[in-house]
């Protein structure tokens, strides 16, 4: 049987592999790829609580869903927008290491 | 009867000192011309005007916020002012006809008469003044014009010194005024003369405040008409051209202080206290300056300090509570003294601008138009029977005698003096041999300068006649006990006069040195040191907290404060895009730490 925590501890697996993706990694790509990464960690352990939370009639709390099918539409923007800033950058600059990009130093 | 003459007396050199300030600076004939015009204008209406006894003017209202405050700007017409209108435009016009000769090479002409110009109309406007916010701002206005003319020669370091000097002290005497008048109008409510005189009886029962507004509005005259302890002004005011000195620090700008006690006397007379110490003020001025002219060097220092002696005895009169001794002696002291001043000019100009007494000598050949005007107004000064200093000084005089006998012998004692000192001048400076180049090789002045001196000289001997005073003013009433001050007044004459041919006849250097006069009673040492102590010190002391407090503490404080935080904060920012991540990361966890576990 699958409980709950199982789902979380896949979620919360997920979500330490993109955080470290996202602290550790030098490409501007990979950043992003460990982000929706992270993000859907997030969205696995929404959907998880929404299935092992039973409302009346014995249905499933929808809530949680809308709230995932939301957080997707929005990951899929960011990416967009995420994207071409990086090719803006990428011609600006001939660079995609975050190490390189320090303007911002005083 | 209703008249616009009076206007146009003000309006006349009004509209020549806009007319020249804005458009004829520089065709210097042209801006003379103008002045001497709008001089004369005045001087024709203010003797219509005076012919016709004109009692009304059109007035119109100025600063109205009633029911608390409201200023009619408009003018007073009786015989005081009438008569001192005519005094002041005439010997103001006299003086701009003489100006005409004495600036002739001048540079700043132009200057000179937009700013007699001015000064004209601010002294008419004093004399026509008929509420107290109007005589301030005239009398501010005067002492602006003041500056001007005495800061003409603005290049020589004295005259700028000068200048500052002289409209920083009357501002002392102002402030008072000021805040006399503002008495007067909390008090009584209104600021026309007209309304506060029948108004004073508010005051009764209140001695000591009415005493202390009396005192206020003396102040003013203190300041301006160069009264004991604010006087350091009016001896270094010499350094402006000679018809200044004759204009405004002779005849008419130091008598406007007598004037104003004259016109609001029935505040000054509301207490015995204040008339008292006005009357002492003027009796130690006198002596005061009459001790230090006997010392001084300088040709119209000395007469800067006869000046300041005189203004004394005018003062004196108010203080006794005889307005009509002190406008008969203002009367004829403007006359005299423009005149000394004017004769003294011409000298001056002859030996190329040489002031020094001990550089002249014998004289009296070389200009003796001169020398005949300025022997006319030494002997009205000294109060020579009959010349007209006379007549006035021996009317302040016997009301000293009546009232106060202390006052009355130092009036004695000042008119001995006075004749010492004037005939010790007019010996080094007309008799004797000449002293120096300068003064072997003169020659008359032109006519433009001497025809002036004439009209004075003319008007100084017989301005005492009550034939002739008599159509000018209230004359004041001798009484029996009077028969032998005139007595007393001639022989102090006698042994001032004797006593100054006896020492100086002959001499070419000074026999005898009084330091403590020479250097005049050391008030401008005590001055710089009293300033030097107090406001010096204050100064200092300003500047230390402003400097460290402030300026280094405060503003400069917070600036480093705030650059230190900067310093630490930008530490932060690394430039490390996950380092960013990492805080931000550290920050939600924070925050969600916050909000679940509290």
């Amino acid at each position: 049987m699958i409980t709950l925590g199982d789902y979380l501890v896949v979620s919360a697996i997920l979500f330490t592999i993109g955080f470290a993706g996202v602290m550790l990694r030098r490409n501007l790509i990979i950043i992003l790829m460990s982000l929706e990464l992270m993000l859907n960690a997030a969205n696995l352990s929404l959907v998880a609580f929404s299935r092992f939370r039973v409302g009346p009639g014995g249905l499933p709390d929808y809530n949680a869903q809308v709230l995932v099918f939301f957080v997707i539409t929005v990951a899929a923007a960011e990416v967009a927008v995420g994207l071409a800033l990086l090719v803006a950058l990428y011609r600006a600059r001939q660079t995609t290491d975050v190490h390189d990009i320090t303007s911002l130093k005083f | 009867m209703n008249s616009f003459y009076p206007w146009l007396i003000l309006l006349a050199p009004f509209a020549s000192a806009t007319v020249i300030t804005l458009f004829t600076l520089r065709w210097k004939s042209l801006s003379s011309a103008i002045s001497i015009t709008a001089a004369l204008i005045s001087f024709c209406c203010s003797f219509l005007i005076f012919a016709q006894s004109v009692t009304a003017a059109p007035e119109f209202v100025w600063l109205d916020v009633a029911p608390i405050f409201r200023v009619q700007f408009g003018l007073t017409l009786d015989q005081l002012s009438r008569t001192m209108a005519v005094l002041v435009s005439g010997v103001g016009a006299l003086i701009h006809i003489y100006s005409l000769g004495y600036m002739r090479d001048d540079e700043g002409k132009s200057r000179y008469f937009a700013a007699l110009s001015l000064f004209m109309v601010a002294m008419l406007g004093i004399v026509f003044a008929n509420n107290f916010v109007m005589l301030f701002i005239f009398w501010e206005l005067v002492g602006f014009t003041s500056y001007v003319l005495i800061g003409h020669w603005f290049f020589r370091d004295a005259a700028a010194d000068a200048a500052n000097k002289a409209f920083i002290t009357t501002r002392i005497g102002d402030f008072g005024f000021m805040t006399g008048i503002l008495m007067i109008w909390m008090i009584t409510g209104s600021v026309v003369f007209a309304e506060v005189a029948p108004r004073m009886p508010m005051f009764n029962g209140h001695g000591t405040l009415v005493a202390i507004v009396a005192l206020l509005i003396f102040c003013g005259a203190v300041g301006k008409s160069a009264q004991f302890p604010l006087h350091v002004w009016l001896p270094d005011a010499m350094e402006g051209p000679t018809p200044v000195s004759a204009l405004i620090h002779a005849a008419t700008m130091v008598a406007a202080g007598v004037y104003m006690l004259v016109r609001v006397a029935f505040i000054i007379q509301a207490s015995q206290t204040a008339l008292l110490i006005v009357a002492w003020i003027g009796t130690i001025t006198a002596v005061m300056a009459a001790l230090i002219a006997t010392q001084q060097d300088d040709i119209k220092r000395i007469l800067a300090y006869s000046t300041l002696s005189q203004l004394g005895y005018m003062v004196m009169a108010v203080g006794l509570a005889s307005n009509e001794a002190a406008m008969f002696h203002l009367f004829t002291h403007a006359f005299f003294k423009a005149l000394l001043f004017l004769a003294a000019g011409s000298v001056i100009v002859m030996l190329h601008h040489e002031q020094n007494i001990w550089k002249m000598g014998g004289l009296r050949r070389k200009l003796p138009i001169t020398f005949v005007t300025f022997g006319a107004g030494a002997l009205a000064l000294i109060g020579c029977p009959p010349f007209s200093g006379f007549f006035s000084k021996d009317a302040i005089l016997a009301i000293a005698y009546e009232n106060n006998l202390p006052i009355f012998a130092l009036g004695l004692f000042t008119a001995f003096l006075t004749a010492f000192y004037v005939i010790r001048m007019l010996v080094i400076v007309f008799f004797g041999n000449p002293r120096s180049d300068s003064a072997r090789e003169g020659c008359e002045s032109p006519p433009v300068m001497t025809a002036p001196l004439i009209v004075l000289a003319m008007l100084a001997t017989l301005g005492g006649f009550a034939f002739f005073a008599r159509n000018f003013l209230t004359l004041p009433t001798e009484k029996d006990a009077a028969v032998f001050v005139p007595v007393l007044a001639v022989i102090a004459l006698i042994v001032g006069v004797g006593l100054a041919i006896a020492l100086y006849r002959g001499r070419s250097t000074e026999p005898i040195k009084v330091e403590l006069l020479r250097r005049k009673f050391y008030f401008d040492e005590f001055y710089g040191w009293l300033i030097y102590w107090t406001q010096e010190l204050l100064a200092r002391v300003a500047t230390f907290i402003d400097r460290w407090l402030i300026d280094a503490g405060a503003v400069g404080g917070s600036s480093r404060g705030t650059w230190g935080i900067g310093a630490v904060l930008r530490l932060i920012q690394v430039g490390n895009l996950q380092a960013y991540a990492f805080l931000f990361g550290l920050g939600v966890v924070a925050l969600i730490y916050f909000a679940v576990m509290r």
